[in-house]
């Protein structure tokens, strides 16, 4: 083909090319166990998580997972996270971002092909239809057939079945946020209290149909983020679903190939069959090279390789590779394949220094907590006998599930008189303050100083809890200021 | 569907565009043709859907002006029943707290960490709109209306006498039980001369240590015990009974140099402050006394 021909036809393409509906071909193969493993395993979880107990005392909710909105808590089985240490999910979106390009930088858009929960839940809907309307050739024989009983049964029964999965897939979300067997019996009992739960039952077993079961691949065409970033973020070394066109073309049938081997001419091992077109969920043609529409699942990969088994072929024609090693073929060279280069390590590097710094804080972190708040209006006041008053906000954490008395002490400040608003100090003039199981407490607290000749702007202040029982201790720094 | 009738299309000229594939309208203006592309489907069907969605909306809701006022829709929903019901949901939630601030003793209330919490919340909201605009908003004061965080209470600084003054005010005349006595006019009204005036805010401003203030003098504090220690006690210790402040401590209402002084003692008077028992309920005035109080403590 001439160049002007390539332009030609590249200017007759349109820019957007017209809805068609993708019947994709049932497949087996290496990719799709694979496949069927992750889209298992991941169901699984997702479905059945909420169930899993997790015993944490008599207080505690007994959910191994559990977004607690109504007392703003986290579960995650042994870690609980607290309101103001909402910045460990801003961390985990981090890590997942950086996990996401890691994997892009190595194999380009696997988790779409395996782990989006859009191709997870689609797979799961094709599989559902296919068990009710039979193969790719079936299903469309019966989309362009006539309305007949046999149809609508077929067609009532799919949608029915779709709609079962997005029931159950927004009653498990539901779950997530509430004791799952209290919440499910609830449920099923129409008890007053849980129509938050109907609603969003009802929201997302809508948007599970209409991503599932309508919009499939035109979500990743056209409304997914993602391809069009992954694509900035890709480069040659990533491994990718890659037709070999050094050892496909010039493709031709299996007869004309057998013969121009035998006379000893240029052939390929592609027969053009398009069976790598007729299994890809997103109907693609990989042929054509990398693509906005390729979810690198490597179904075509399965596909290829058992046609090239029939025809006695090497495997592999269609295969995880690189846009390198295309490169490097076409001029005879050995492929080679580099794990290890600046933006993987540095993606690795990155992940394991904040996933590091997030597991050492994580373990490291008090079941006491401390937060100080100077009053703003006024900063200061001056007292009678020209000495200075200081007024904190302080708010103390208790995150252990028992009581737990807090002695409150000033230090830093000479002279300076603590006072807590509404408690009176003990016998022996400390400030106790009971902090009941797994709560916070507020407390207003009064710093003054005695006589003018104190005054010197300001000074620094440190705040001091102690555990009355164990003797553990959180300071936090903060500042007296003279008028 | 389309968005124009098909008779709009000249139908004779109407033929298949060669380069694109797509139908033409027939319409043709120098040799440029319209290509028919309706709008898609699915945008239709959204546009039609929110029609109906819009003329049902307006049935529901109340929406068409008439002579009589409007339609009062289907669900007699209007943003004042919108408003009242959240009222009445606010009461709901609150009534429990706000009960046990009626029913406690105003000291009970500070000991109680949880009612002293709502107290605290609950006042400083009252705070925010009823007494900010005088003594600030955190209580700060200014010249001339107290500051409400320090330990100087002109009329008494615990949790009884602040609630006293919520309630009844100062030289507010409307209630019997005010606060009412005020300094008399000792120059405006003649009972001292300049020059004696002058002598005794030399002398008063000697008790506060005031940066400038020289050592008191024997006819300073003659006229003071004769003048002013009535009221404001021989040392100048104040009397919170008659409002009298202190006068040997730091902190000066309306200014501690000496012309600020002079004016106070030749036009004497004090602050009002209105009576708020008529304004504000039992359980706010009671929310507002401890959150005045504990701002600094009181007494």
């Amino acid at each position: 083909m001439s160049s002007a021909d390539a332009q030609h036809q590249l200017l007759d393409e349109p820019f957007v090319e017209a809805a068609h509906k993708v019947y994709n071909k049932k497949v087996d193969g290496q990719f799709r166990r694979i496949k069927w493993g992750i889209q298992f395993a991941t169901l699984a979880i997702y479905y059945f998580l909420p169930f899993v107990r997790w015993h944490r005392g008599p207080d505690a909710p007994s959910q191994a997972v559990l977004v607690d909105f109504p007392h703003r808590r986290f579960y995650f089985f042994f870690i609980e996270i607290w309101p103001q240490e909402v910045y460990y999910v801003t961390g985990l979106l981090i890590l997942a971002a950086l996990i996401l390009f890691l994997m892009n930088a190595v194999a380009g858009r696997i988790w779409c092909g395996y782990m989006c929960p859009q191709t997870v839940w689609t797979d799961f809907y094709m599989t559902a239809e296919r068990w009710i309307e039979g193969d790719a050739r079936d299903r469309m024989k019966l989309d362009e057939g006539p309305w007949t009983a046999g149809k609508i049964r077929k067609k009532l029964a799919k949608h029915f079945v779709w709609i079962l999965i997005a029931w159950w897939t927004g009653g498990a979300w539901v779950l997530y946020f509430g004791d799952a067997p209290t919440l499910v019996y609830d449920l099923a009992t129409f008890q007053p209290g849980v129509g938050q739960a109907y609603l969003w039952i009802g929201i997302l077993t809508f948007t599970t149909y209409v991503f599932a079961g309508v919009m499939r691949e035109k979500l990743c065409l056209h409304a997914c983020p993602w391809p069009r970033i992954q694509a900035a973020l890709t480069d040659e070394y990533a491994l990718n679903v890659t037709y070999r066109r050094d050892r496909g073309e010039p493709r031709m049938s299996l007869k004309q190939a057998t013969a121009a081997r035998a006379a000893n001419l240029p052939s390929g091992d592609c027969v053009d069959c398009g069976q790598c077109v007729a299994v890809c969920p997103t109907g693609v043609d990989i042929r054509k090279g990398a693509q906005l529409g390729c979810i690198q699942c490597g179904l075509c990969i399965d596909a290829c390789d058992g046609v090239m088994e029939k025809i006695h072929r090497p495997t592999r024609l269609i295969a995880y590779d690189t846009e390198m090693n295309l490169k490097r073929r076409a001029c005879g060279e050995e492929p080679i394949y580099k794990t290890f280069r600046v933006r993987t390590v540095f993606y690795a590097a990155l992940i394991l220094a904040i996933g590091g710094f997030m597991s050492i804080t994580l373990a490291t972190r008090g079941d006491m907590y401390m937060n100080v708040l100077h009053d703003r209006n006024p900063l200061t006041v001056r007292l009678k006998d020209g000495g200075a008053r200081n007024g904190y906000t302080i708010r103390f954490a208790n995150k252990k599930p028992e009581t737990r008395r807090f002695v409150i002490d000033a230090s830093g400040l000479a002279g300076a008189q603590t006072e807590v608003v509404g408690v009176a100090p003990d016998s022996k003039g400390k400030v106790v303050i009971e902090v009941g199981p797994d709560q916070t407490r507020e407390a207003r607290v009064l710093l003054s100083t005695r006589g003018a000749a104190s005054s010197k702007g300001q000074a620094p202040v440190l705040f001091t809890a102690t555990d009355a029982e164990t003797g553990a201790s959180v300071v936090v720094k903060d500042v007296f200021i003279w008028p | 569907m389309t968005t124009m009738s098909d008779d709009t299309f000249d139908k004779g000229k109407a033929r298949i565009d060669p380069v694109s594939g797509v139908p033409t309208t027939g319409h043709e203006w120098d040799g440029i043709e319209e290509l028919n592309t309706p709008l898609p489907r699915w945008w239709v069907w959204t546009f039609w859907l929110t029609v109906i969605w819009g003329v049902g909306y307006t049935i529901a809701y109340p929406a068409w002006p008439t002579a009589g006022g409007g339609t009062q829709g289907l669900f007699a929903w209007n943003s004042r029943t919108q408003v009242a019901s959240e009222v009445a949901d606010l009461q709901t939630t609150r009534g429990p707290v706000l009960d046990k601030i009626k029913a406690a003793p105003l000291d009970m209330i500070e000991s109680d960490p949880q009612l002293l919490a709502a107290a605290r919340m609950v006042g400083k909201v009252a705070f925010a709109t009823n007494c900010a605009s005088c003594h600030g908003a955190g209580g700060q004061g200014a010249r001339g209306y107290a500051n409400l965080n320090d330990d100087d209470w002109i009329w008494g600084g615990k949790l009884a006498d602040i609630r006293q003054t919520i309630e009844h005010g100062v030289r507010w005349d409307a209630d019997k039980a005010t606060h009412a006595s005020a300094m008399p006019a000792f120059g405006r009204d003649g009972v001292l001369t300049p020059e004696q005036i002058s002598i005794v805010a030399d002398h008063v401003r000697t008790y506060a240590e005031t940066p400038d203030s020289d050592a008191p003098t024997p006819e300073g504090e003659k006229l003071y015990a004769e003048n002013c220690a009535a009221c404001h006690g021989v040392e100048g210790k104040g009397n919170p009974e008659m409002g009298a402040p202190a006068l040997y401590d730091q902190v000066w209402l309306y200014g501690s140099d000496k012309p600020s002084v002079v004016a106070r003692i030749v036009n004497g008077g004090g602050a009002v402050m209105p009576a708020w028992k008529d304004r504000l309920d039992d359980t706010t005035i009671k929310a507002l006394a401890v959150y005045v109080h504990s701002l600094g403590g009181g007494q």
